[in-house]
């Protein structure tokens, strides 16, 4: 009896080693499929008009060209205008929730903030199809309204929440004693909160900043409904743009099993997985780092 | 114990209905979209037994579904190319093809906007993007903004091989569906897009004439111009299957180009098969 | 004890804090405020908006009968259902590796160079953009796996992106269970197994079954990955194998946006299936909010 338990205990752990191994290889599966499948764009279409070419142009009547400078252009401008706003907004509410409210007013704030990091993005993209689009128009006198600058607005409100949310855990960390010495040596609130916490937290806010950008750059159906998605480098905020991830929702669908211009959607795929998988190291860095500096 | 018995068996059931599982699938062009969902839900409700489903993304998406023996009927509103053709046949696929109606592609500009007609090659500059003003081609002082489809589009494809003839200015919006493109037009006073001729009746937008040599204007809301071929964008949509299409997706197609079917097509806007056309689907049958 | 007490309106000393700001009380915390009030505004705004427009259309007809008449009438049945059977067999996929997967990383794993290779990865997965699952669903389950545009291959996808959520949500259960627990079964001469059967997971399991909903709740909004693995555009019965295509109530509502013929007309339509979709997602948060609390309030030794 004691065997056959001894028996089921190293068959458990072993199915538990399993299954981490086989979500940890889910990863890797993910890098290989579009490592492999991407490189063999290249076979036809050359790296270097890959990386620098300034057209993306894959059912072109002539020369198809593959070039993801458009398309690299048009998911960093979004972002950045997404972040443009979301870091003000995020950081300047992360402290208010952070160093002012307390108790059931602070975690209905916290709630509310979650539940919209959960907003379906295809309804936030019809709002902005919907709404925002004859906004931008009337009030800058733009017939079309699908642009960068509605893109980069439902952007940043997609980046806010986890800009708030992981702002506020960086705040959260930092230690009390911080605040008390601030308070005994006379400060108000407000100079604790913005000239001693804010610093101190400043890699986990960084974080947080990273990470809003890994989610605005990483967003697909947002853009595909309202940045107009014209494979252009914009000149004005009115122009409309295509980001890599509404080209590969664009795409896929078209191109066939074993062509270049298949494969080339996994190159795109690899550039944002890279993009993706380092903003996240870097913000997981950085969180680790505050913490250390508060254990000293 | 007793939910995890029961979800099991509820997945069993599911899954054994793939023996029994056989549904149409109909995939392709944005452009036959619409009707052929209306033609499968009226076919549907006269054959009960039967399941068809409709998905678009695009006549590049259909043809290429076909190609890869994904779907049973691939819808296209342009006509297969010969390179698309040796890939079909590489991948052990015979690709047969039936027209379920004509269409004259619209050229559509924004109801205030005075021009009544163009040429090709005008149309074609302006596409490229050389042409940016209105009024170098007898209109208002007014900037030129395109709407176009996205390369997935056969409409994209075959405005820019029949009437661009080179390649489309970058500038050029890249809508989601017709009805975008008619929703922007309305919009924008200094708008120039191209949809279906289903789509192109509505208030707000006006559809253009066209002429291939500058002499003889014809517009693609006439039927006589458009089964002519006067109207120089006036192409049939297509259906494409692997091989002469058998079952269910027979009777579909048999359906579509049936009295009621033809009707269906003539409701949403398109013009029904000539009787040229006809005669090739026969054949094909 | 913290230093924001409402009584503190010390003057700063002027030997540390040279500006005397006009933010120097706590007038300075309003401008703060207003960011948050802004966001939370527009939030309310947008909900609103919604809901007045979508609220007139939804009916049982609306939730129980297909479209008819070239979907410019009739309801989304066959986009619930499709949706459903698709959070499905993502949960069938995801909860048992991620749970298991959890399971081992907070009992047996030791603090090692493989643990924390696996962590990491596990991590990573929850920010890769939901358009590249969808590349890796095309190539993997589509292709590779043969199971073509299907329920199943749209289910594994979505699978894979639920998967982080759950080991999180599930690890963080089990880690909230005191040790005392795990110790007192092995006092008594349970194997590891048994400890952990009998003493943990079933005290885990409330933390379990709210990542779980939580991460349903997050993927049944999801467009881009069911968007080349399943879904369509119009099929008029519900599937009845997991073969099948299906319609899908995110995809829908892109679909009715901007891909049908008649999009002004649709548009209440689309405003419907928007708020049926928000209301699915929040009825799935708040019961996971409810599970939550409930779990807290009974189990007084977690502090």
């Amino acid at each position: 009896m004691l065997n056959l338990r001894r028996g089921a205990d190293r068959g458990a752990r072993v199915v538990f080693l399993l299954s981490s191994l086989l979500s940890a290889a889910v990863l890797l599966g993910i890098l290989a499929f579009l490592l492999f499948y991407g490189v063999r764009t290249f076979r036809e279409a050359s790296p270097l008009g890959f990386l620098f070419g300034t057209q993306w142009n894959p059912d072109a009547y002539g020369e198809p060209e593959f070039g993801l400078v458009p398309l690299l252009l048009g998911s960093f401008l979004t972002t950045l205008l997404a972040l443009l706003i979301a870091i003000p907004f995020g950081i300047a509410s992360a402290v208010f929730v952070s160093e002012r409210l307390k108790g059931w007013v602070r975690v209905t704030v916290k709630t509310l903030v979650e539940l919209f990091a959960g907003f379906p993005s295809v309804v936030l993209g019809f709002f902005g199809l919907v709404v925002l689009a004859p906004f931008i128009g009337h009030l800058f006198h733009v017939a079309f309204g699908l642009n960068l600058l509605n893109a980069g607005l439902l952007l940043g409100f997609m980046a806010l929440p986890t800009i708030i949310s992981v702002s506020e855990d960086a705040l959260r960390v930092v230690p009390h004693s911080y605040r008390e010495a601030a308070c005994a040596l006379g400060a108000t609130p407000w100079i604790t909160a913005t000239r001693i916490v804010l610093p101190a937290a400043r890699s986990g806010i960084l974080a947080a900043v990273m990470l809003g950008f890994g989610r605005a750059v990483g967003e697909t159906m947002v853009v595909l409904m309202v940045a107009g998605n014209a494979p252009i480098i914009p000149h004005s905020p009115f122009d409309p743009v295509r980001t890599i991830t509404s080209t590969i929702a664009i795409e896929l669908g078209e191109s066939s099993f074993n062509t270049t211009h298949f494969y080339s959607l996994f190159a795109l795929g690899f550039v944002l997985f890279l993009i993706a998988l380092g903003t996240n190291f870097l913000a997981e860095s950085l969180i680790k780092r505050e913490k250390r500096s508060f254990t000293l | 114990m007793k939910k995890l018995i029961t979800t099991l068996a509820v997945g069993a059931i599911f899954l054994g209905g793939v023996l029994v599982a056989k549904e149409v699938t109909v995939k392709g062009s944005d452009t036959l979209l619409n009707l052929v969902q209306r033609l499968a839900e009226a076919f549907s409700v006269a054959n009960p037994d039967a399941t068809v489903s409709v998905t678009g993304g695009g006549s590049g998406v259909g043809i290429n579904a076909i190609i890869n023996d994904e779907v049973d009927i691939g819808d296209a509103s342009r006509s297969i190319t010969s390179s698309e053709l040796s890939t079909a046949r590489a991948n052990g696929v015979n690709v047969v093809g039936y027209v379920i109606a004509i269409d004259g592609v619209c050229i559509i500009v924004n109801a205030s906007n005075p021009v009544k007609q163009l040429t090709i090659s005008q149309l074609g500059s302006i596409y490229q993007g050389k042409t940016k003003n209105w009024s170098e081609v007898g209109g208002p002082n007014k900037k030129i903004s395109l709407y176009g489809r996205q390369p997935s589009s056969g409409t994209f494809v075959y405005v820019r091989d029949e009437a661009v003839k080179g390649e489309y200015s970058p500038a050029m919006r890249q809508m989601n569906g017709n009805s975008q493109i008619v929703e922007g037009v309305k919009a924008d006073e200094g708008a120039i897009g191209y949809v279906g001729v289903g789509y192109a009746r509505e208030e707000g937008i006006k559809v253009l004439s066209l002429s291939r040599d500058g002499k003889e204007y014809s517009s693609p809301l006439e039927q006589a111009a458009v089964d002519a071929g006067r109207y120089p964008l006036a192409r049939p949509l297509f259906q494409y299957t692997n091989g002469k299409v058998k079952g269910d997706a027979r009777r579909l197609i048999e359906f579509e180009l049936g009295p009621d079917g033809q009707k269906i097509v003539g409701d949403e806007g398109f013009y029904p098969v000539t009787e040229g056309y006809q005669e090739k689907n026969r054949g094909n049958l | 004890m913290s230093g924001n007490r409402a009584g503190l309106t010390a003057v700063p000393a002027r030997g540390l804090f040279l500006k005397r700001s006009r933010f120097a009380g706590n007038r300075g915390f309003l401008v703060l405020a207003l960011p948050l009030a802004l966001f939370l505004v527009f939030i309310g705004y947008m909900f609103v908006y919604l809901f007045h427009n979508g609220l007139g259309v939804v009916s049982w007809r609306f939730l129980t009968q297909p479209p008819v008449n070239g979907m410019t009438q009739g309801g989304i049945w066959p986009c619930i259902v499709g949706t459903v059977l698709v959070a499905f067999v993502s949960l069938v996929f995801s909860v048992p590796v991620g749970i298991l997967s959890a399971i081992y990383l907070s009992e047996y794993a030791a603090n090692n160079f493989v643990t924390r290779g696996i962590r990491s990865s596990v991590r990573s997965l929850a920010g890769i953009p939901s358009i590249v699952y969808g590349l890796f669903g095309v190539a993997l389950f589509v292709n590779a796996f043969h199971l073509g545009l299907s329920i199943l291959a749209s289910g594994l996808t979505l699978g894979l992106m639920n998967l982080p959520w759950i080991i999180a949500t599930s690890e963080e259960g089990i880690n909230a269970i005191p040790g005392s627990f795990r110790e007192g079964a092995l006092a008594l001469g349970a194997t590891k197994w048994e400890a952990i059967r009998h003493n943990v997971l079933p005290y885990a399991f409330p933390g379990m079954l709210t990542g779980a909903l939580l991460a349903v709740a997050r993927t049944l909004g999801e467009t881009a990955p069911i968007l080349f693995t399943g879904v369509t555009y119009y099929t008029r019965n519900l599937p009845h194998s997991f073969m099948q295509k299906f319609m899908a109530l995110p995809y829908h509502l892109f679909a009715l946006a901007t891909q049908h013929d008649q999009i002004m007309k649709v548009r209440p339509l689309a405003f419907g299936t928007a708020i049926v979709l928000l209301v699915f997602v929040l009825a799935l948060d708040a019961l996971a909010f409810v599970i939550r609390m409930r779990v807290a309030t009974a189990n007084r030794w977690q502090v």
